[in-house]
């Protein structure tokens, strides 16, 4: 699996893109943290996790006796630029074309 | 403990190049000026040296900005596996006032060629640049922040440019 893949897999799951939710109002969180907003198993939160860390869309990093999880924007901002960021530079082209066919007129 | 955590922003991206050249790209001014904000590193790479990022070329066009962007100091220099430095924005007087935030790489090789790049940036007390450095005043015209800094970085040492074509 490519690793757009991987990304567009992981955020094809609304308890996914929810824990992801919760990161992004507040960063760095445990596990036990996240499970108290879910009604859900801690395995099963655990499981969710895996795949957002495979993504690479959530970090985990030690802190003392913590794991705690961040939510990395990475590779959202790798497809964005992959794909929009073309659309728009089309679009100033096309004006710059506009442009130059207009003050030639 | 709880500050710790909200005040702590982690980025990583996996590059297709070797740690020794992630680590030039990121401490190398003829490097770093191709991609990102284009600022123009400059490392003195032991404890107590200087961490600066001036004025590049890019910049040229905003005459009232100073030379020195950013300035810090190299709290841990370990080639090509960790860079640790204080970071602070000099180029802007509220952030200025802000503070020395802590900017932390980590390289893994993690296959043949492969880079695991984490960037760790404590921002204790800096909630303006926090918002920068996240990417939240791009519409502004501010940059994309480590996301769209990161993206850079990959895209210029993977196909040797950048989204700008830089």
């Amino acid at each position: 699996m490519s690793d757009d893949d991987r990304v567009f897999k992981a955020l094809a799951d609304p308890t996914r893109r929810f824990l992801l939710d919760r990161l992004f109002v507040r960063d760095g969180r445990t596990l036990t943290e996240l499970e108290s907003e879910l009604e859900m198993t801690r395995f099963g939160v655990m499981k969710h996790l895996k795949v957002l860390e495979e993504a690479n869309l959530v970090v985990a990093r030690r802190s003392g006796r913590e794991k705690l999880h961040y939510l990395n924007p990475v590779p959202i901002r790798l497809i964005h630029d992959r794909w929009i960021d073309k659309y728009t530079e089309r679009r100033v082209s096309a004006l710059a074309d506009l442009k130059t066919q207009l003050e030639s007129a | 403990m709880t500050t710790m955590t909200e005040t702590t922003q982690v980025y990583r991206v996996y590059i297709k190049a070797p740690p020794q050249t992630v680590w030039d790209a990121i401490t190398k001014p003829e490097w770093t000026q191709r991609y990102g904000y284009g600022g123009v590193a400059d490392f003195d790479l032991r404890p107590g040296g200087r961490a600066l990022a001036r004025k590049g070329p890019s910049m040229a066009a905003f005459p009232d900005v100073p030379d020195v962007l950013i300035d810090g100091e190299v709290l841990e220099s370990d080639p090509p596996n960790r860079l640790v430095h204080t970071w602070r924005v000099a180029m802007d007087e509220a952030m200025l006032q802000e503070g020395f935030t802590r900017v932390t790489y980590e390289l893994t090789e993690t296959d043949p060629g492969v880079t695991k790049l984490t960037v760790v940036h404590d921002l204790e007390g800096a909630p303006s640049v926090a918002d920068l450095v996240a990417g939240g005043q791009e519409a502004q015209g501010a940059g994309g922040g480590w996301p769209w800094i990161l993206s850079d970085l990959k895209s210029l040492l993977e196909s040797g440019s950048t989204l700008a074509g830089r």
